[in-house]
């Protein structure tokens, strides 16, 4: 369904006579004359961005820790253990299965009574309820920008805004092989799905560490609105 | 408030303020800390030069083709199915927000940081519909509980309180009892907005960049806050000034790397988002309907005009944070919710001549601004041409120079005059002098006095001195 649009054509023609010429129908965006983006940290290898990432996360109080494959399950159940246990809120996403969490998620979680809520589309309004209620929310990075220690969270009806929002912990899962050096590079792939006919995502999160203000006195306060304290979980995958 | 927030004249709001010490202590601290991060954060870049013509080449293209660019931008909103609303006027805005929000029985409206809406009056509008507005930015929620203290500086809007002017407002208005900490101000915030967040049936935000090709709108917050008022409510209604608009999502990234530098000094704020319409089919969360507002008031008018560069400005307050003056007086005085050099080109550009024609002239014309800018708007040059425009076009310079200019002329065009003039400042100015300063000067020289020494008129004068030393050849 389209939505309305109001009192376009007055509006519009009044910013052409200011701009003393006809409305204009096509515009071709120019050849950049500079492009400095695409020189950071051009051409730096998964483990260079990895220790971008690493250096990063320190400005951004975030703690990284890093973990094989193998012994994820085990790093990802001590990090909740240590940001204080359940109730937990995730994504539905395949890649806790592909990954090897699902152990974890479905039997050894609950035999210790730590609540989990996986997200459900049908379930509406109950999963903001249940992610409000939750102490850690957990997902996947889609991609994860080096050069600011962001993790990009690309949402869907499985992929709900509140996991990385409402509860009072975050904890992202980063597989190494989402590394790129910067927001350019996310840019870009948002900019490849659209030429692909993809619809951009209804909403898009960049997320650099936990919530915080310097409102009072100019003094970093860690935990206002969103998550208080931040971790983020590097796979090596690649 | 409206974009205006005081009755009194320039010259009693700064005195009001230049003796706030508390006040200009703050402003200075945080002048230093903003300034240091940026610096900080641009000599890391290595050729942030560079950067800034990338941003200034994105913003004029963007100006120049601003009729193209925003009929994509709302073609796109509609085709994800949100709404858009052209706004001519301050007011066309508020009252279409308001019919909105009557339309859907909206009684509690939940807002992030967003100066537009300041501008259009909007909270004044929705409460006198009988709505409850709450500014969810920690800043402009301690503003808003004070009684609508007005905000003192773009990024930072509470710069001019301590923590113990906040603690006390948190007493009265929120039976608040803990200390004043800005750790336990900020957590007693969180738990009274958390609960606002989860009733509230409206949430308005402003926006960073809309990104034409898709549709998209932005926002950039380190507390979280427009994450909550566009991921909870059922309706969202999105303000922006017209001019704040990208091409695409490669234009976007870009920018938003500067305005995070320039403004605090950070890679990426905490949290920067997309949002594209209401909620996708399917959503859990998100708003079910989006309303876009884009607003004209006075903007356009700048358009095709030598000041058409100031619209490439992306509210990072870079310039606020190196300015002299806004070091001094703060940010109330400038009696306009944009303060500092953004504020005194845009202000009059916006409100008028008849209440912000003093703004120009606070200033040194140092360039400090001009060469903090980001997208590089020459701002000390626009300052300079208000002051043409005042001083030439409206005939109305200020009374003090206007003064000083008639006597100056009588006494200039005369040489007996001048000669005589400047042989006797010496004498006349030596009831006014000791140990060869002047501390309490007479006439115009009384307000610099007031706060410093004047060093003593020499004795001989220039003139004489170059001839001296020159023996006249």
């Amino acid at each position: 369904m389209t939505g309305t649009i109001q009192n376009r054509e007055a509006f519009l023609s009044g910013i052409a006579s200011q701009l003393g010429r006809e409305q204009k129908t096509q515009v071709k965006k120019p050849i950049w004359k500079h492009q400095p983006q695409r020189a950071v940290l051009a051409g730096a290898s998964a483990d260079e961005l990895l220790d971008v990432l690493r250096k990063q996360c320190e400005h951004i109080h975030t703690e990284l820790i890093e973990t094989k494959l193998a012994d994820l399950s085990e790093t990802l159940d001590n990090a909740v253990k240590l940001y204080g246990g359940g109730p937990l809120s995730l994504w539905k996403d395949k890649r806790f299965e592909e990954y090897g969490l699902m152990q974890l998620i479905e039997s050894d979680w609950p035999a210790e009574n730590i609540e989990v809520h996986t997200w459900q589309a049908e379930l509406g309004g109950r999963n903001v309820e249940l992610a409000e209620q939750a102490n850690i929310g957990i997902t996947f990075s889609d991609m994860t920008l080096a050069e600011s220690g962001t993790v990009v969270l690309l949402s869907s009806s499985d992929k709900g805004r509140s996991v990385s929002l409402l509860p009072t912990n975050y904890i992202a899962i980063i597989p190494k092989s989402t590394l790129v050096p910067r927001i350019t590079q996310a840019a870009d792939l948002i900019r490849r799905n659209i030429d692909k006919g993809e619809q951009v995502p209804s909403c898009i999160n960049f997320i650099t560490g936990p919530s915080n203000s310097a409102d009072i006195e100019m003094n970093l306060v860690i935990g206002v609105h969103g998550p208080v304290k931040a971790a983020y979980i590097v796979i090596e995958d690649c | 408030m409206s974009m205006k927030f005081s009755t009194k004249n320039f010259t009693d709001r700064t005195k009001d303020n230049i003796s706030d010490d508390f006040m200009r202590q703050a402003v200075a601290g945080a002048q230093e800390r903003l300034h240091g991060r940026r610096l900080d954060a641009a000599e890391e870049l290595g050729n942030w030069e560079e950067w800034r013509s990338h941003g200034e080449e994105i913003r004029q293209h963007v100006l120049e083709n601003l009729d193209f660019y925003l009929h994509q931008l709302s073609e796109n909103v509609s085709q994800r199915g949100g709404h858009v609303f052209f706004a001519k006027t301050a007011e066309e805005a508020s009252n279409y927000v308001r019919e909105v929000v009557e339309k859907k029985e909206g009684k509690k409206v939940v807002k992030s940081k967003s100066m537009v809406t300041e501008e259009i009056n909007l909270n004044t509008v929705l409460e006198e519909a009988g709505c409850e507005v709450i500014e969810t930015d920690l800043g402009e929620y301690i503003l808003q509980i004070d009684d609508h203290d007005p905000p003192s500086h773009i990024v930072a809007p509470a710069l001019h309180k301590n923590r113990e002017q906040i603690r006390e407002v948190f007493e009265d208005k929120l039976d608040y009892k803990n200390t004043s900490k800005p750790e336990e101000l900020a957590l007693h915030a969180r738990e009274k907005l958390r609960q606002e967040f989860l009733a509230a049936d409206i949430g308005i935000t402003g926006c960073n960049f809309a990104i034409a090709e898709t549709g998209s709108i932005s926002l950039v917050t380190n507390e979280g806050n427009a994450r909550l008022v566009s991921a909870l409510p059922k309706t969202q209604i999105t303000v922006m000034g017209m001019e704040r608009i990208v091409p695409s999502f490669e234009e976007f990234e870009v920018l938003v790397s500067l305005l995070t530098r320039s403004a605090v000094g950070q890679k990426l704020t905490s949290y920067v988002t997309a949002l594209t319409g209401p909620k996708g089919e399917g959503d859990a969360d998100g708003p079910e309907e989006f309303h876009l507002v884009i607003v004209d008031n006075g903007r356009s008018e700048i358009l095709g005009t030598e000041f058409q560069s100031i619209l490439q400005c992306i509210r990072c307050a870079a310039c606020v944070n190196v300015c002299p003056v806004y070091r001094h007086i703060g940010g109330h005085s400038y009696g306009s919710i944009y303060s500092g050099p953004i504020g005194a080109v845009l202000s009059p550009l916006l409100g008028g001549y008849d209440d912000f024609k003093e703004l120009p002239f606070a200033s040194t014309l140092c360039g400090a601004c001009t060469d903090a800018c980001p997208v590089k708007i020459p701002l000390h040059e626009l300052l300079h041409t208000h002051r043409q425009i005042i001083v030439e076009e409206e005939g109305r310079a200020p009374i003090s120079e206007k003064l000083a200019m008639k006597a100056f002329g009588i006494g200039a065009s005369s040489n007996p005059l001048y000669s005589m003039g400047s042989k006797a400042a010496s004498t006349a100015m030596k009831p006014f002098t000791k140990n060869e300063r002047i501390s309490k000067g007479p006439g115009p020289l009384k307000e610099w006095t007031d706060l410093r020494e004047f060093p003593a008129v020499g004795n001989t004068r220039f003139r004489d001195w170059f001839y001296d030393q020159k023996g006249g050849n």
